[in-house]
């Protein structure tokens, strides 16, 4: 079963893939030098006392993104 | 043609991802001391160097650290552009072992540009106690150039890196052909990151042991959470400014009865000189009075709080408050980034706003820049702490007292930073539309930091900076002030006809003439606001000596001072024109005479409403 998601959607502790990054090219080539680039591994670790952002574990570094940066990145979710 | 000068046998860069300890490593090479910090920015401009190694000399160069060579943002073009104008004979690559597979994407961009170069995984202790391995022999092979394992601390692995870059400088004389497209590896991110993939597939084993990991893990827990997150942070900061309040008084009160001692000493022996009493004036009164304000009531608050606020930045806090907060500077239209350019303000404005290149947007970059000086820096903090001591906890409340002056001055700090917002919202308002950046921000390991070499190398940074200043700055203002003091026009000095001038201006916002004046004059360095001050209204009559807060309370007092000026004065001091050396960073960052003067009109304009206004009404209920 195919159910692609925001990466703001997957929940804390649960690992996905990338599939889409629609962000605007500027913040996409950003992201993808921090590693977060399709085909990526990631996985939310914990929330700010405001829930926005939430950090991303990502190729061994702990990544920050706003919720709504991250509703542009389309996940995989893994088991 | 290669980017040497004649002084130096070989030029050397330093390049790598940020935070990966590029000025560790360049400090521990040169025996420098570029501050270092555990997050990424630190260190946003090339710094330069010397290392002297068997007998030949090594130009070093620290490049800022940038996640990639695709210049989209300023360290990128910098970082670039020195590479190729400059043509290093090496390039040290240095790169966190803990994130290998990110940080081979970034080298492998590197060796297509420069094929002369040394690999260095450094934090390899860290990457060890995290259980990951790297087969450098391997990876060596695989990239073509040597590749060391170091870790800052260690000696031996420095010792390593100064041969082997060494014996890579030595080979770049005789192999020309430094940028051979043909062979080069790619420069798409895309397959920099397929074919980084591949080579850590083949040289780098993970165990499930991740000692590092865990214990960021744990404290975020507690650092970041709804429930304790922000308390913690608060609590944090009240225990900074309780220790430099506290700390500071017993340092601050000896070097006032020595420097009380040594006056005395001085005007005996300028008596017995026969000295002219306009000598002893300038001299005495002038130049040494200001100076030994700033060093006994102004050093010590600064000397103390510097260090203490290093020791933060080592142990990766600070990103995690930019963490925290992001939420509210969203809802202002700016970047999360800038509560790390406003930490930074609290040491240094001037240092704050060359950290806001950070801030890759222009527009959240140029509000980060004016606002800055919204945060009271070092030199203001004592300024605060002596004002809030003597009119709201009193100068002989002892340890109960210094708490209530930390959260006191907690509470200044928290209304600095919600202006900051406030101010910030308006101007993402008012300037041109444009979309903002979005927020990505790395969240390095928390570290240990090195207690004793942080402390003592910026206790020892700040106070010669401190003294120097005061030599360059508060002397030749004492001088001045002096001059004014006691030069006639008419039957009053130059200073009263000044003073009376700005009183009534003074007095409608809650101050009075003589602060006014201080504030103009203390432009160059605002350490010297409060020894004009007592300058200025000890040549109106009352004479003694002010090195403590209890005297300085009585002089205060003495010229009609209330709690109304007592907040005003606060307010002011948060609230106006940056210093000279913060408004000539901002000129060099901006670029635009246009914008440095905004950034000097926006806290001025706004500390003189809020003053006239505080003024006003509290003058209706007391």
């Amino acid at each position: 079963m195919e159910n692609i998601i925001s990466l703001c959607d997957l929940s804390i502790n649960k690992n996905g893939t990338v599939t889409e990054i629609k962000c605007k090219p500027k913040l996409k080539n950003r992201m993808s030098d921090l590693g977060l680039y399709e085909g990526a591994e990631v996985c939310p670790v914990m929330k700010s006392p405001f829930d926005d952002p939430r950090a991303y574990k990502v190729n061994d570094t702990l990544i920050a993104l706003r919720n709504s940066d991250a509703k542009q990145i389309k996940v995989k979710p893994g088991d | 043609m290669r980017g040497k000068n004649r002084q130096t046998d070989y030029s050397v860069a330093l390049a790598g991802n940020p935070n990966v300890g590029k000025s560790t490593i360049f400090n521990a090479l040169t025996g420098l001391n570029r501050h270092t910090g555990n997050w990424t920015g630190k260190t946003v401009d090339c710094g330069f160097g010397i290392a002297k190694i068997g007998g030949k000399l090594f130009k070093l160069t620290d490049l800022p650290g940038t996640y990639s060579l695709n210049s989209f943002s300023e360290e990128e073009r910098i970082a670039k552009d020195f590479l190729l104008n400059n043509n290093p004979d090496c390039v040290i690559i240095t790169l966190n072992s803990n994130a290998i597979e990110r940080n081979l994407s970034f080298a492998l961009e590197v060796l297509a540009l420069k094929k002369n170069a040394v690999v260095c995984l450094n934090l390899s202790d860290e990457a060890e106690k995290n259980g990951i391995s790297i087969d450098s022999k391997k990876l060596s092979d695989l990239l073509g150039v040597p590749v060391i394992k170091t870790s800052a601390v260690k000696k031996d692995s420095l010792k390593k890196l100064k041969s082997v870059m060494r014996e890579a400088c030595e080979k770049s004389g005789h192999s020309e052909s430094a940028n051979d497209l043909d062979t080069a590896p790619s420069t798409d991110t895309r397959v920099l990151h397929i074919l980084s993939r591949q080579i850590c597939e083949k040289c780098v084993t993970k165990s499930d042991k991740r000692r590092v990991d865990e214990r960021t893990a744990r404290l975020d827990k507690i650092l970041t959470s709804k429930a304790t997150g922000i308390p913690i942070m608060l609590a944090l900061f009240a225990l900074l400014f309780w220790i430099t309040a506290i700390g500071a008084n017993y340092p601050s009160e000896l070097l006032g009865t020595f420097f009380d001692f040594i006056k005395q000493k001085l005007y005996d022996l300028f008596e017995l000189m026969n000295a002219p009493g306009f000598l002893t004036g300038i001299l005495i009164d002038g130049i040494y009075t200001t100076l030994s304000w700033v060093v006994s009531v102004m050093l010590p608050p600064m000397a103390i709080f510097f260090p203490l606020f290093s020791l933060i930045e080592d142990s990766g806090y600070l990103p995690r408050i930019a963490f925290n907060l992001d939420k509210a500077y969203n809802k202002s239209g700016v970047h999360g980034k800038q509560s790390l350019t406003m930490a930074m303000g609290l040491g240094c404005n001037a240092c704050g706003v060359t950290g806001c290149r950070i801030i890759e947007s222009p527009k959240e970059r140029l509000i980060a820049v004016l606002t800055n000086n919204i945060m009271p820096c070092n030199g203001r903090l004592p300024i605060l702490i002596a004002i809030i001591t003597i009119f709201f906890t009193g100068t002989a409340a002892g340890l109960l007292g210094s708490v209530k002056t930390a959260l006191i001055l907690l509470l200044v700090i928290v209304i600095c930073v919600l202006i900051t917002l406030l101010v910030s919202k308006v101007l993402s308002v008012c300037l041109k539309k444009e979309s903002a950046s979005g927020f990505l921000l790395e969240l390095p390991p928390y570290r240990k930091p090195q207690f004793r070499k942080t402390l003592v190398r910026s206790i020892l940074d700040r106070t010669i900076f401190v003294l120097g200043r005061a030599a360059a700055v508060a002397a030749p203002a004492g001088a001045v002030i002096w001059l004014f003091a006691n030069i006639y026009i008419g039957d009053s000095s130059i200073l009263k006809h000044c003073t009376d001038f700005f009183e009534p201006f003074g007095s409608f916002i809650g101050l009075d003439g003589v602060i006014v004046m201080a504030f103009i004059l203390g432009f160059p360095a605002n350490e010297t606001v409060i020894p004009i001050m007592i300058m200025a209204y000890s040549a109106s009559g009352v004479m003694s000596d002010f090195t403590s807060y209890s005297e300085l309370s009585a002089m205060l007092s003495a010229n009609n001072w209330s709690a109304i000026t007592a907040v005003c004065m606060i307010i002011m001091t948060i609230l106006h024109f940056p210093c000279s050396t913060t408004c000539l960073t901002i000129k060099k960052e901006t670029g635009s005479l246009r914008q440095t003067l905004l950034s000097m009109l926006i806290p001025t304009a706004l500390g003189i409403i809020l003053c006239a206004i505080t003024a006003n009404i509290m003058r209706m209920f007391l």
